[in-house]
Formats: C-alpha cells, sequence, structure tokens
C-alpha cells in the first residue's frame, strides 16, 4: 500500500513572492526611459523597487477567488431588491436625492479610476506595486458597473437617474469632481497614487462611503448598502496601497520628503472640498440619520487622521497643511452647501428641500455652535417664501474657485460671517481662490489651472448651447437653453421635492402598496 | 513654481476677456449670503459705474428684503477686498475695473434675514 | 497612543471574526451602526486564525477577512496565523 505524502502548502508568503516577484525583465532593444518614460520625471527617486511590498499578499489566484465571491453576494441581492420592489421600503423618496449624486458625482469617478489605476500599473516599475495597481483598476471597474447596474433599478421609476455620464461631462455642480480626477489622472503616477490612493483613499474615504452605507442601510435601500459595501472591502485593500506607497516613497530617499509633503498638501484639500457634498448628503438627504457630518470629521479626520499623521511624524511629514482649516469647516460647510443647492435647485438634476421642524431640531442638537446662529433662521425663510408661492433662487451666475470649482461660498476660517476671498494675478490674469489652499494649489503649478474648464465661463463664452441655439433672439432664455444643453428635463428632474413628481409618485406606490 | 513635465508645457488661458461678450464682473453684497457667492456677470465697460446701482444689482439683488433698505450714500466699496471709492458718472473702465475684477459692497446696518447674514 | 480601528459588516460570515477580536484583544471597544459593527482597540489589534477555528470548528483562510472588511487604519502584517494593525513597525 502506498503512504500519501502530504504535499506541504505554500505559506503566504511564499506564495506572494512567487507570484509578485521576477516576472518582470530589463528590455535589451529600447532604452528604459524610454519604455518607462513616466518613472522619474516626478522627481521621485527610488532605489529598490521589490521594497514595495503588500501587507495583505494578496496574488492573482485569491483575488479572482474573493472577487469572484463578492460578485456572486452582490448580484443575489441586486436582483432580489429590483424583483421584489425594494424601493417601496424606502424611509422617504427624497432620500434618493443623495443617490442621484452618488451616481452623477462618484460613480463616473470610479471609471476615471479604473483608467487612472490601468496607467499608473503599466507605468511603475516592480511588479509587486504593478500587480497591485492592476487589481485595483479592475477594481475600479467593477466598482462602476455594480453601482451603474444597482442603481438602475431606481431609473425605472424616479427622475434624475436617466443620464448621468452625459451630465457628469456638463453640468456644473459636477465639474467639481470631475476636475478633481481629471486633475490627479494627469499627474504622474506618484502624484497620482499620493493623490488617490492616500489622500483620498486612506485619508478621506472612509467619510464617503462608511456613514453614507450605514445610511443607506438606514434608509432601507438594501441594494446600495450591499455594493457600497462590496465596494468597501476593495477599499480597505486601497487604502493600504495608498499608506504603502507613502512609506515605500519616504523610506526609498530623503530628496522624496518634500515632494510628497507638497502633494500631500495638495490632495488632502483637493479631496475634502470635494466631500462638501458628502458632508451635505449626511446632514440633510437621509431622512433617518446615522451621524452628522461634524461627528463624522471628528472620527475619520480628526481623530483617525490626526493618527495617521502623527506616526508619519517619523519620516518628517506633517499635517496637511489645511488640515486646521478643514477642522474648523465642520460647524459650516455642509450648511452652505445645502443652501447653495437649494437656491440653485433650478439647474440641478436633483431636488431639494427644507428640513421639518424635527430634523432642524435634530441639527440644532449637532451643530450647537452654528445652526441656531446662522443657519436655522436661513431655512426657516426659505420656507417661508416657499410656503408663499415665491421659492427662493438664484438666477445670477455664481463665481467659481478657480481651483476645486466649487460656487465661493465658503466663509473665512473662524468668521462664517464672511465670503473668503483670495486671488492671484498670472501672466496679466486675474484667478479667484475659495481658500488659501486652493490658492496655494495654483500658485504653484498656474500652467495647469489655467486651462480650468469653468461652467460659468462656458456659459458665457456660449458653450453650453444646443447647437443651432441662437442667443440674440428675442426671448432667448439663457437657463432654459442650458437645461437643454445638459439634458435635464425641466420640472422633473430639477426644482424643489415638495412639488415634485418624485414625491407624488412615491406617496401614491407606498399608499398602493400598504393598502387596498 | 512650474508643472513638472516630460515636454514643454504650455497653454492658452481659457478665460480671456476676448472670448467673452463683455468684460467679466464679479460681485458681492457683504453680510448677504442668500446669493450664494458673489456672482459674475459679463458687463460692457463703458457702462456708467451708476449704472450698477441703477439697473445691474436691482435685477440682480432685488428680490431681498434688505435690498431696498440701502441708504447708497453710505455703502462701502471694496475691489480685490480694499476699499474703494468707484465715480458714478464715470464709466466702468475710467473706474479703473477690468475683465475678472471683484467688487464688493457693505451696506451698514444690514445684515440679512434675521441678522443671520442671509 | 493612538487607536488602530477595523470595520466589517454586521453579517453571519463575520460573526466569528468579530467574536475572535474581541476574546484576543480585551481592549477592543465595539460600535455597532446599522449593517457594520466597527471596533477600536488601543494601538494594536490583531486577529488569530486558530482562535476564529476554535469558535467555528472549521478551518478557516485568513485572506477570507476581504470578504466582509469594510475599512481599517494603521499598518497591517499579515501571515498565515495571524492579521495585525498597528501603529508601531
Amino acid at each position: 500500500m502506498d503512504t500519501r505524502v502530504e504535499k506541504k502548502k505554500l505559506s503566504l508568503r511564499e506564495r506572494y513572492h512567487l507570484m509578485t516577484r521576477g516576472l518582470g525583465w530589463e528590455p535589451t532593444y529600447q532604452p528604459t526611459e524610454k519604455v518607462f518614460p513616466f518613472t522619474a520625471y516626478e522627481g521621485i527617486k527610488i532605489h529598490d523597487w521589490d521594497k514595495w511590498e503588500d501587507p495583505f499578499r494578496l496574488t492573482m489566484d485569491a483575488y479572482w477567488k474573493y472577487q469572484g465571491e463578492k460578485e456572486k453576494k452582490l448580484y443575489a441581492v441586486i436582483d432580489a431588491f429590483a424583483q421584489n420592489n425594494g424601493f417601496l421600503s424606502l424611509t422617504d423618496a427624497r432620500y434618493l436625492n443623495a443617490i442621484k449624486i452618488f451616481i452623477q458625482g462618484v460613480t463616473p469617478l470610479e471609471y476615471y479610476a479604473h483608467r487612472g489605476f490601468a496607467f499608473a500599473g503599466r507605468h511603475f516599475r516592480g511588479e509587486g506595486l504593478r500587480v497591485a495597481c492592476q487589481m485595483q483598476s479592475l477594481d475600479e471597474l467593477r466598482h462602476t458597473q455594480t453601482e451603474l447596474h444597482s442603481i438602475s433599478v431606481y431609473n425605472k421609476f424616479f427622475n434624475g437617474f436617466h443620464n448621468p455620464l452625459h451630465w457628469f461631462d456638463r453640468v456644473w455642480y459636477l465639474s467639481v469632481p470631475k476636475s478633481f480626477f481629471e486633475d490627479a489622472n494627469s499627474s504622474g503616477p506618484f502624484e497620482f497614487l499620493t493623490a488617490i490612493s492616500f489622500s483620498f483613499e486612506y485619508v478621506l474615504t472612509n467619510l464617503l462611503f462608511v456613514p453614507f452605507m450605514s445610511g443607506a442601510a438606514y434608509n432601507g435601500d438594501l441594494s446600495t448598502v450591499t455594493f457600497g459595501f462590496s465596494a468597501q472591502s476593495d477599499e480597505s485593500r486601497h487604502m493600504t496601497l495608498g499608506i504603502e506607497c507613502i512609506k515605500f516613497m519616504l523610506e526609498q530617499d530623503p530628496d522624496n520628503v518634500p515632494i510628497v509633503q507638497r502633494w500631500i498638501d495638495k490632495w488632502f484639500w483637493r479631496g475634502y472640498r470635494v466631500l462638501t457634498l458628502v458632508g451635505m448628503m449626511m446632514d440633510y438627504m437621509l431622512p433617518k440619520r446615522v451621524m452628522s457630518w461634524r461627528e463624522a470629521w471628528e472620527i475619520y479626520g480628526e481623530q483617525n487622521g490626526g493618527a495617521l499623521f502623527q506616526d508619519l511624524g517619523r519620516y518628517g511629514i506633517r499635517e496637511p497643511a489645511g488640515f486646521r482649516d478643514a477642522c474648523d469647516g465642520k460647524d459650516h460647510i455642509s450648511h452652505q452647501a445645502w443652501l447653495t443647492f437649494y437656491t440653485y435647485d433650478p439647474v440641478a438634476a436633483f431636488h431639494t428641500w427644507v428640513p421639518s421642524d424635527a430634523e432642524l431640531d435634530w441639527l440644532s442638537a449637532k451643530y450647537p455652535e452654528s445652526f441656531d446662529r446662522y443657519y436655522r433662521p436661513r431655512l426657516l425663510y426659505l420656507r417661508e417664501q416657499q410656503a408663499a408661492g415665491t421659492p427662493v433662487a438664484n438666477k445670477n451666475l455664481p463665481l467659481l474657485c478657480n481651483v476645486c470649482q466649487i460656487p465661493m461660498f465658503f466663509t473665512e476660517p473662524g468668521d462664517p460671517r464672511r465670503i473668503c476671498y483670495r486671488e492671484s494675478v498670472y501672466e496679466g490674469e486675474r484667478y479667484h481662490f475659495c481658500s488659501d489652499h486652493c490658492k496655494s494649489i495654483f500658485d504653484h503649478e498656474p500652467e495647469k489651472y489655467v486651462q480650468s474648464w469653468l461652467p460659468v465661463h462656458q456659459i458665457y463664452q456660449g458653450n453650453c448651447f444646443k447647437p443651432g441655439t441662437d442667443p440674440t433672439a428675442p426671448g432667448f432664455d439663457p437657463i432654459k437653453a442650458v437645461l437643454d444643453y445638459y439634458e435635464i428635463n425641466n420640472g422633473r428632474d430639477n426644482l424643489w421635492y415638495d412639488n415634485s413628481e418624485d414625491r407624488r409618485n412615491f406617496e401614491a406606490w407606498t399608499a398602493e402598496a400598504r393598502g387596498n | 513654481m512650474a508643472v513638472k513635465t516630460v515636454k514643454p508645457y504650455r497653454f492658452a488661458p481659457r478665460d480671456t476677456v476676448d472670448k467673452f461678450p463683455a468684460p467679466l464682473l464679479y460681485i458681492g453684497w457683504e453680510d448677504h449670503m442668500m446669493f450664494v457667492s458673489p456672482i459674475c456677470l459679463p458687463v460692457p465697460p463703458d457702462t456708467p459705474f451708476q449704472a450698477l446701482m441703477d439697473k445691474i444689482l436691482p435685477d440682480a439683488y432685488g428680490m431681498h428684503p434688505d435690498f431696498a433698505k440701502i441708504d447708497w450714500s453710505k455703502v462701502q466699496w471694496f475691489k480685490s477686498g480694499k476699499p474703494f471709492v468707484p465715480e458714478p458718472a464715470k464709466t466702468l473702465r475710467e473706474n479703473g475695473l477690468g475683465h475678472k475684477d471683484v467688487i464688493r459692497f457693505r451696506t451698514p446696518g444690514l445684515e440679512g434675514i434675521g441678522g443671520a447674514y442671509f | 497612543m493612538s487607536n488602530v480601528f477595523i470595520a466589517l459588516q454586521d453579517t453571519d460570515e463575520a460573526r466569528p471574526i468579530i467574536e475572535a477580536i474581541l476574546a484576543d484583544n480585551p481592549q477592543s471597544q465595539l460600535t455597532h451602526s446599522p449593517a457594520m459593527v466597527k471596533i477600536d482597540v488601543p494601538n494594536r489589534l490583531v486577529i488569530r486564525r486558530e482562535r476564529i477555528e476554535e469558535i467555528t470548528g472549521l478551518p478557516f483562510d485568513l485572506q477570507r477577512i476581504h470578504v466582509n472588511l469594510i475599512s481599517l487604519s494603521g499598518h497591517i502584517e499579515e501571515d498565515d496565523d495571524q492579521f495585525v494593525l498597528s501603529w508601531k513597525r
């Protein structure tokens, strides 16, 4: 009888090394710098690419196995939700406006991230790093697809979901996330990783996904919870890539430290500005709330970010230049953003509203320093005007920050009574900014931001009308012409929730589902 | 400071004055954030400054209950954040206002809805 | 001393992992949110494969935590037997 020989299984460490080392080669008939033209120009010095190691030690075979499992779970839920008209158990259709912002402003970024990591994976040396970038590139494509699939169920019943990719390239408020990511994708591979993997994924993404997905769970949106957490499980791997890449650069050469610090300063602030939208969603758009923006900022920004930058201190890295100002903004930005969208709702592809009395009280309790003093009186005035049939709508186009592209509504740090104005003159042209940090980003790389595609300026240049539109024709209505160019259905996708078709339908359908 | 690039990197600025029907003027009304942010308007350079007060500002801000209460003799003007004394009969150009300049006006005693700077 | 944390989905599959963390990290602070749990531990958090196997009575591959993982902080050190988060390297 044969004795069965137990074949020794490879350890995680051995398997990782076999699958990520010695897979590359030195080019022979082309110079290396022509094959990898983007590896050195940013000034980052790497002496040993093999020092980069994924602490998860995830290899391609394990990657496919676990991703496959996640997909099967996710699609079972998406199908069940759609089959059983899951949207009828939402707390309220107001909630869906947060999901509209998500598919309009976040899902296209997943696709940009897919492209960005494919680029980084191609242009880095070092197979370990390249494999990690390749996995992330695939993850991001998966996120784009699963988000489109799971949110598509709402497109059958509600407005504001039908044209997100068209809107992403045109609509004024979507230029904020779009320009953020295009800025990252047009950087070199090391800056890209610092921007997206570290500053966005590691430092800030918890603020996007964790409270948001818990919010979806609280509000009966099973579909979003499931894709959110399915995406978030990849996110932990992405965060790890971010912090490992930072440590890798810092450990490879002391000359890398000031370059990395400047990138952290820039990208912390860029990401923080984009997250203004998330703050607004948490404080205003979830009918059943999980936590306030301020609380989320304190947990994930101040405590967690604080611990991180304290740890990175040993490399000579300090907290990002805008960190204090970001902390100062926690009492204000969500309210300022909501008031902006409320008064510009005629040109937005989602609905806004004035919170109920109970919600105002919740906000007062969460924002004792600021809400009753500054924001409650404003919301009450909006409510009064709406009840009188004269809702407050801004017909003037706003001045946008030339870097973050957000209307200049942010107030001075330490003084919520004053709008913060900053400006620079470069080669005879004047540029305006919402903050010291956006100004400093511009001043460092003005050649990049003189190209900003600012929606307000584009409208005035006549670039946001459909072909054949004649702005000199009698009775020309520029707002209608711009909505037409955006392909926002006037009266359905835009304007306030109270009189919306979404509201009427949701109330009728839920009444039908719960009665006879 | 400059962008690090692999090749020469120069692009024409996207928002020069020649691309607009008229130079852009940005206007902010201090203490009145109902209007969210400064506003952006193309205004011909030969427009008299007085026309701002007579026509352009009423169109833009007239819906605010404070607007009718403004005592124009007490209004303080700022250009790029610094005090500025416009001459109403002169044009914007003669008042030194050019493309993408930002002016602000403060209306003492008026601090918005409910004194909440709105 | 700073906290490290791990957030996991609140699912059947994650339950033994959560139990194992609580058992092996006496200073754990557990927070339940809708659909997720977050565990904070001062400075260092360890997940031990053997503890999970003891709880379930089944063999467990530590990389399976990827399926239920939501977020984490700190530096990661993983091998076949344990998964460690810490602020010290």
